[in-house]
């Protein structure tokens, strides 16, 4: 090739990178006319019914409740049901937001052989423990999960989630699944009032925040028979949540990772 | 330059056809993973990170490998390297693709990648990762396109390029820390939240890079008028040594630490790597190859008359790579996800289309070297 | 020129077939032609009127997105007071019902294919 002709497709190249690069630049930085400048509101006044708000959501799970029924599922069902949760029928590509663990495997740095069999033999329903210094927020390199500053809970954006798995990676709880197949088709009941996932994406139990701006306390809570659950503001003295954790003794999972789950146990 | 690598005997041709084919296969893997997700893989809930980022946790290391014959030679004057550093350079452009592209094809939704741009997270490694293997990637394009079109001009390269050279220099050794940086700072992970991962990481970079290096020399001197040299070669073999030292030091370490505590959560991926748990052990054979193989090529190194057999050497260099490629590329990922963060143990066994993607992968950074290698040679072949 | 005739013949054909979706239209009366879209089976007026919508109803949906997904603020008031859920599942779709003769008419014409209907229910379709 000649020197000129070099010259000229070289130009050219850096040209038509110049010429891309403005343009991407240009539609980045447009701003839409839609755009709405007024700041939005985290709970919103306009909601048809008062918004349930904390300042700190939080959960203690009464195992003694939960432990005499063994072969119920309810917060599961209720969950899984509610927000489309798909059952692929194996454990591989498994999505779970709520389940029931054995005390051995929810708790195994409590290892004790001498435990009461009662307690031993106990499934308790574990899930996203909303941690104040959660990891998985930590490690997430587009904010698609990030702790809400209102409320404490550890939100997810299935639009920004490019499906890199690090924060399952980071939870110590093993609290979140990834859609490795199209879910749209291992839903038994569609719900039409949330969406499904699509395949690629992490998902995770998020303390029923759509519902919670609708006065309506978490699906599993909701559904448990038992009053296993309670939900409830943290920061708050009087609620229910803080008079159960003042009178009785609570554990949390893994608690010396430095994580600050929100979900307590009273065993 | 770039038309040299559009030329060839028929030799060339069939290599390079033999790898577009592989190329070819693993795009149609690709596609059906692309569709379908990636449940056609051997991943799940548990081992949720497998062959793929495996892979590119090994190609980081190989690729800042590049750096130990461009700090001698441009750091030190040390001449010997004079003819290498390019192929050193090239190695890491090619590695560095590899390692994106397994990082794409890992992705969930890989055309989302540019949000890592768009809403930059400086608190996470991820985002760091791709700034340093991104710079990384440029720096030595320019370095590599500046100092070969120097030589073909028959000219000293332009000043500005010897910082550009310097900066290569810790950059390098700072892809492969922020690489370690991903894993060693999970607390839900004890098997890799371990101080020493990113020295460990550096050391058995720099032995098995440097490894390969020595490898694609005498692939070179065999079916190329290309001689590297004696003198190039014996010294990158020492430097093999030393890191190859270092490297298995590092092991010992881990392994110490890991055992004598006793610590449940640390001594469980020990135990499941080299001796299985309850009946769960499908890496065993291959750790204790990988142990074997460590060591027969580190005293193979060591002793001065097997390493400066030229025959010995590039079996002990194959016998690093192969024994460092188990330890980073099959036993260290997978390792951390099992026993998993409820102490059950679920193990993982990579499928025939994630192999196949593997390896187009591999055979797209064998085709980018063997381009880049031609152009430098031909360039060299001209200048007589 | 060297092979001027030929090039110039060349670059005529060129023309004539990249310029096809052109002529093509305008000699078959198709010139401005708009995909005819179903009206809305219920409710006086949109969140926002016609023509904006027909140009940045995308805009609308991101902002939307942003919105509720991120600042956690999920319903809008209208003017004239009744709020309303910023969702195109649950608001959109409640009016506009069916995707198939609304939606798909002009992404369709358009060769437009937004993936926001892999998560996004169309109510009808699962409840027909």
């Amino acid at each position: 090739m000649s020197v000129e002709r070099r010259k000229f497709l070289k130009l050219a190249g850096l040209a038509a990178l110049g010429v891309a690069g403005g343009a991407t630049g240009r539609v980045l930085a447009e701003d839409s006319p839609a755009v709405d400048t007024t700041p939005a509101r985290a709970s919103d006044t306009d909601s048809p019914r008062a918004p349930l708000t904390a300042k700190r959501w939080a959960m203690v799970i009464d195992v003694t409740k939960c432990r005499e029924q063994a072969n119920c599922n309810d917060c599961q069902a209720a969950c899984h049901v509610t927000h489309n949760v798909p059952d692929f029928g194996n454990p591989k590509d498994e999505v779970k937001w709520i389940w029931k663990e054995s005390f051995e495997h929810a708790f195994h740095d409590q290892e004790n052989e001498h435990l009461p069999e009662e307690l031993k033999n106990t499934r308790t329903p574990v899930l996203c423990n909303h941690c104040d210094n959660p990891p998985c927020v930590r490690v997430c390199p587009t904010q698609a999960t990030w702790r809400r500053e209102q409320d404490g809970i550890v939100m997810m954006d299935w639009h920004r989630c490019i499906g890199c798995r690090y924060c399952v990676a980071a939870c110590p709880y093993g609290s979140r699944s990834f859609n490795w197949r199209d879910p749209r088709p291992h839903i038994k009941q569609i719900q039409t009032e949330f969406p499904t996932r699509t395949r690629g994406v992490v998902e995770k139990c998020t303390f029923c925040e759509e519902r919670l701006v609708r006065g309506q306390l978490p699906a599993c809570v909701t559904a448990c028979k038992h009053g296993a659950l309670v939900f409830g503001d943290l920061e708050d003295p009087s609620s229910d949540l803080r008079k159960l954790l003042a009178e009785r003794f609570s554990i949390r999972r893994r608690a010396g990772l430095g994580t600050q789950p929100e979900v307590y146990y009273v065993l | 330059m770039l038309e040299h690598a559009l030329r060839g005997d028929k030799r060339y041709w069939s290599w390079v056809i033999a790898l577009m084919a592989l190329i070819g296969a693993g795009v149609l893997f690709y596609l059906r993973q692309f569709n379908e997700g990636l449940g056609i893989t051997g991943l799940g809930r548990d081992v949720t990170w497998g062959f793929y980022i495996a892979q590119f946790t090994f190609m980081v290391g190989v690729a800042a490998s590049a750096v130990m014959v461009v700090l001698p030679y441009y750091l030190h004057n040390y001449k010997a390297f004079g003819k290498i550093t390019i192929l050193g350079e090239f190695v890491a452009i090619g590695s560095v693709i590899v390692c994106m592209t397994f990082i794409f094809v890992d992705m969930g939704q890989p055309f989302r990648i540019i949000n890592v741009f768009l809403y930059p997270t400086p608190h996470s490694m991820m985002f760091w990762d791709t700034i340093a293997l991104g710079g990384y990637l440029v720096l030595n394009i320019i370095i590599s396109h500046i100092t070969l079109g120097s030589e073909r001009k028959g000219v000293a390269p332009p000043k500005w390029i010897k910082p550009v050279i310097i900066l290569s220099i810790p950059w390098a050794i700072s892809i492969h820390t922020v690489t370690a940086f991903l894993y060693a700072g999970l607390a839900a992970r004890p098997f890799w939240m371990t101080a020493i991962l990113a020295p460990r990481f550096l050391a058995s970079a720099f032995s098995a890079g440097p490894a390969l290096l020595i490898l694609f020399c005498f692939i070179l001197r065999k079916f190329t008028k290309f001689d590297a040299g004696r003198e190039p070669i014996q010294k990158v073999a020492q430097i093999v040594t030393y890191a190859m030292a270092v490297n298995v030091f590092f092991v010992l370490m881990e392994v110490f630490t890991a055992v004598y505590s006793s610590m449940p959560e640390h001594v469980s991926h020990f135990q499941y790597l080299f001796l299985g748990i309850e009946g769960h052990g499908n890496l065993v054979p291959w750790m204790w190859v990988s142990v074997i193989l460590g060591i027969i090529s580190l005293i193979l190194l060591i002793v001065p008359r097997t390493r400066q057999n030229e025959q010995i050497l590039i079996l002990a260099c194959v016998m690093v790579f192969i024994s460092l490629w188990i330890d980073k590329g099959l036993a260290l990922i997978v390792a951390g996800f099992v026993p998993n963060p409820l102490s059950y143990v679920v193990e993982y066994v990579p499928t025939l289309p994630e192999l196949g993607i593997s390896a187009a992968v591999y055979a797209m950074g064998l085709l980018i070297v063997t381009g880049l290698y031609k152009i430098a040679l031909s360039v060299r072949k001209q200048l007589g | 020129m060297h092979n001027g005739g030929k090039i110039i013949i060349g670059l005529v054909i060129f023309l004539v077939l990249i310029t096809f979706p052109i002529w093509y239209n305008v000699a078959n009366d198709r010139a401005g032609y708009s995909p005819e879209i179903e009206k809305a089976a219920r409710g006086e007026n949109c969140v926002r009127d016609s023509a904006w919508m027909r140009a940045y109803h995308m805009d609308l949906l991101n902002e939307w997105r942003d919105q509720v997904v991120r600042q956690g603020s999920r319903f809008e008031s209208a003017a004239g007071g009744a709020a309303y859920e910023k969702s195109l599942s649950s608001t959109c779709l409640s009016c506009h019902e069916n995707k198939d003769k609304f939606c798909d008419r002009c992404h369709d014409y358009l060769g437009v294919d937004p993936y926001c209907w892999d998560c996004h229910i169309v109510p009808k379709e699962v409840q027909p």
